[in-house]
């Protein structure tokens, strides 16, 4: 947000959350079956900063996105990896130090405000708890600020909002209460999960400036999880592309858009349609995504890849650095120093190393 | 001559207030709307929900009867049928629906989804059922093994290719498509939509396409018509309509669509306030309360649809360049008083 087009790009000082080689895996109840939802992700986001998680569905941006607010199902491990937010590995911390991580230091927004809104309290009650529960103000207090709160996430007259119950308002208005609840402890970090999927085209435009407006009030770091490059383009300053639990592309929005360097990303860009060249035919991608639990040896994306050589299939490609911020899990960006030095078989190594 | 013909089209519900449904109230899907679809093109309907999109599509595919107003297939009223006129009219109007999970029948396999509308409205032999079958999937692009396998076998842009092949079946004139890409993810989405132009260009079929993505209903369509609280705020040729809207709510509304590249810069226009409550819309224009340009005789005065620069628009400020046009081309605008 404060260097205006590349950001991230010369960022001094350290990452507000920096996530190093995370893997989160689902394990059958028989220990047979292993999804590797989230592997070997590396990711660091700065304060102000607005990260962007684009992949599809069943592409692990969702089980990331859990994994950072430690709320993963039984059946989910942290494998490997350290996620140090704000200097402290939050995968070394106890669940009740989560809890004071949770809701105060990092905030999440989901997708279905109705799923996150208990239809049994009002408005008043839910968006004041975590103030009671985090910095224990008093039932006044809380009250008070939940005021506030719904003023500062602009829903009309919240003296009497605040008395409401979840069924009383709209789509737009309870998920700018969530909203509300994300911000009431002025966390460092707020992630959303698709926060706009379930709202109309003018109220979701609506939604997404309030977000930019709370984020340049507070000086949060944001970090949008969608599937929708559109959100990405209004709304992000560094990207990172998921496909099948990896992170295949990163950087700067900008010079990802220009210029992708991962085939994936590049596919991608060129499937959505667009008002000006709405002649033109869509390029799509052949294929489905791999199952995660059977994953091929080589890069995952080489089966539907139309620019695969032989060597894509052997070994997945490590993390390439093509230029400055940006990172690629693809063999075409391997440096040409590198190609023909070495066999496969040790890239293999190489990888594990990395 | 156009394949389907709507010409002030209404489907009003009554609605009880309060658990006792002492007060009562009319909600007004859809009010007095035209359209016409030309054979072999899409017709694109946007707007947000509550809009009437999803209304018009069950008026069009017989699901609802309309409270006033005339659909016209082939040139004749659908009111006018008889039980085989009618019979004919459901096998010309197809559907396919936004999820595939939730259209198909996860008991039964893909051949017999597929040959259920030939099983009731044909009498074809089991082997020319088979054989149609096969075709249908060949031409969506899945392989004839996939005829014995069940829904669940499937990922979601494989099942919405089993809903057009069942669509498909007996050869319609018009499918009414509903949200059919919105469930899928963006690299299955570019397949589908692809796949939809094909087969309209190999089989002249028409589409009746609603979405909230406008992109893709730019994309896909000839003619858009937008709506806003079940009346046709503007209607036009789908390029000109999404390069340059001339409604304040299209203008709004394709504003408020996401840029397809982060240096894409446009001034945006932001609505305050949300659509209003159908069963108490608003006096005058419709629109006139989140209107940016709303004059004093917005809140008073209905606009009516008339035409401008080769486009349709309901809104005063086009009050004078509407008049001087429609006087001097003498076209007969279609809009009940």
């Amino acid at each position: 947000m404060q260097d205006n087009g590349m950001p991230g790009i010369g960022k001094t000082g350290a990452p507000l959350l920096d996530i190093q080689n995370l893997s989160t895996h689902y394990v059958s109840s028989q220990g047979t079956r292993v999804v590797r939802a989230v592997d070997d992700v590396s990711l660091r986001i700065h304060a102000g900063e607005t990260l962007g998680i684009v992949g599809e569905s069943g592409s692990g941006k969702s089980t990331l996105a859990l994994t950072i607010m430690r709320v993963l199902p039984p059946a989910a491990r942290i494998v490997s990896g350290r996620m140090l937010f704000e200097g402290e590995d939050l995968v070394q911390k106890s669940d009740a130090e989560m809890q004071h991580v949770r809701g105060k230091r990092i905030a999440m927004i989901l997708q279905d405000p109705m799923a996150s809104l208990n239809p049994l309290f009002t408005i008043g009650n839910q968006v004041g708890e975590p103030l009671r529960v985090h910095e224990g103000a008093s039932r006044a207090s809380a009250w008070d600020r939940a005021r506030q709160l719904l003023k500062s996430v602009r829903i009309p007259s919240p003296e009497t909002r605040v008395t409401q119950y979840p069924h009383e308002m709209s789509g737009g208005m309870r998920q700018r209460i969530v909203g509300a609840i994300g911000i009431s402890c002025e966390p460092r970090l707020l992630i959303a999960d698709e926060p706009t999927t379930s709202l109309d085209l003018t109220i979701q435009a609506q939604y997404l400036n309030l977000l930019r407006d709370l984020q340049r009030a507070h000086g949060l770091a944001l970090i949008f999880i969608t599937h929708n490059l559109g959100i990405v383009a209004k709304m992000c300053d560094q990207l990172a592309v998921m496909y099948a639990g990896r992170v295949v592309e990163s950087g700067p929005v900008s010079r990802i858009f220009n210029a992708p360097s991962h085939p994936y990303t590049e596919a991608l860009l060129n499937a959505i349609p667009r008002m000006s060249d709405s002649d033109q035919r869509l390029t799509a991608i052949d294929g489905q995504p791999p199952d995660l639990a059977a994953m091929p040896p080589g890069c995952a994306f080489a089966p539907r890849c139309v620019r695969a050589v032989a060597e894509c299939l052997e070994a997945p490609p490590p993390e390439f650095f093509p230029e400055e911020g940006r990172t690629t899990r693809c063999w075409l960006s391997e440096p040409v120093g590198m190609s023909g030095a070495t066999a496969p078989a040790e890239r293999r190594v190489a990888t594990g190393a990395a | 001559m156009p394949l389907l013909e709507a010409t002030a089209l209404s489907k009003y519900f009554q609605a009880r207030r309060g658990i006792f449904g002492g007060e009562r109230g009319t909600v007004r899907a859809v009010d007095g709307i035209s359209f016409v679809i030309e054979p072999g093109q899409t017709l694109g309907v946007v707007g947000e929900s509550g809009c009437g999109k999803t209304t018009t599509a069950k008026l069009v595919l017989g699901l609802e009867e309309p409270t006033g107003g005339t659909i016209r297939f082939d040139g004749r009223d659908l009111r006018r049928l008889d039980a085989a006129g009618r019979r004919n009219y459901r096998k010309s109007v197809q559907a396919v629906f936004q999820d595939p999970y939730a259209s198909l029948n996860p008991r039964m396999r893909i051949s017999a989804i597929i040959a259920e509308p030939l099983i009731t409205h044909e009498k074809l032999s089991a082997a020319a059922v088979r054989e149609r079958v096969l075709e249908l999937l060949d031409l969506v692009g899945l392989p004839a093994r996939a005829a014995d396998l069940f829904p669940h076998e499937f990922s979601g842009g494989q099942r919405q290719r089993i809903a057009i092949a069942r669509a498909l079946a007996l050869s319609p004139k018009l499918i009414v498509l509903d949200e059919p890409v919105s469930a899928l993810d963006v690299s299955i989405r570019a397949q589908i939509l692809n796949l939809l132009r094909d087969l309209q260009a190999r089989l002249g079929v028409s589409y009746l396409f609603i979405a909230h993505d406008l992109a893709a209903v730019a994309h896909m369509s000839h003619q858009i018509v937008v709506m806003y609280l079940g009346k046709i705020v503007e209607s036009g040729e789908a390029k000109q309509l999404a390069r340059a809207p001339k409604h304040p709510y299209t203008e709004a509304l394709f504003s408020a669509a996401l840029p397809s590249h982060p240096d894409e810069r446009r001034d945006e226009i932001i609505l305050s306030g949300e659509v209003p409550s159908p069963l108490n819309p608003p006096s005058g224009c419709r629109f006139h309360p989140r209107c940016p340009q709303a004059m004093p005789r917005c809140g008073d005065e209905e606009p009516t649809l008339a035409a401008v620069e080769e486009r349709v628009v309901a809104c005063h400020l086009f009050d004078a360049a509407a008049a001087t046009l429609t006087a001097a081309r003498l076209e007969p605008v279609a809009q009940p008083g």
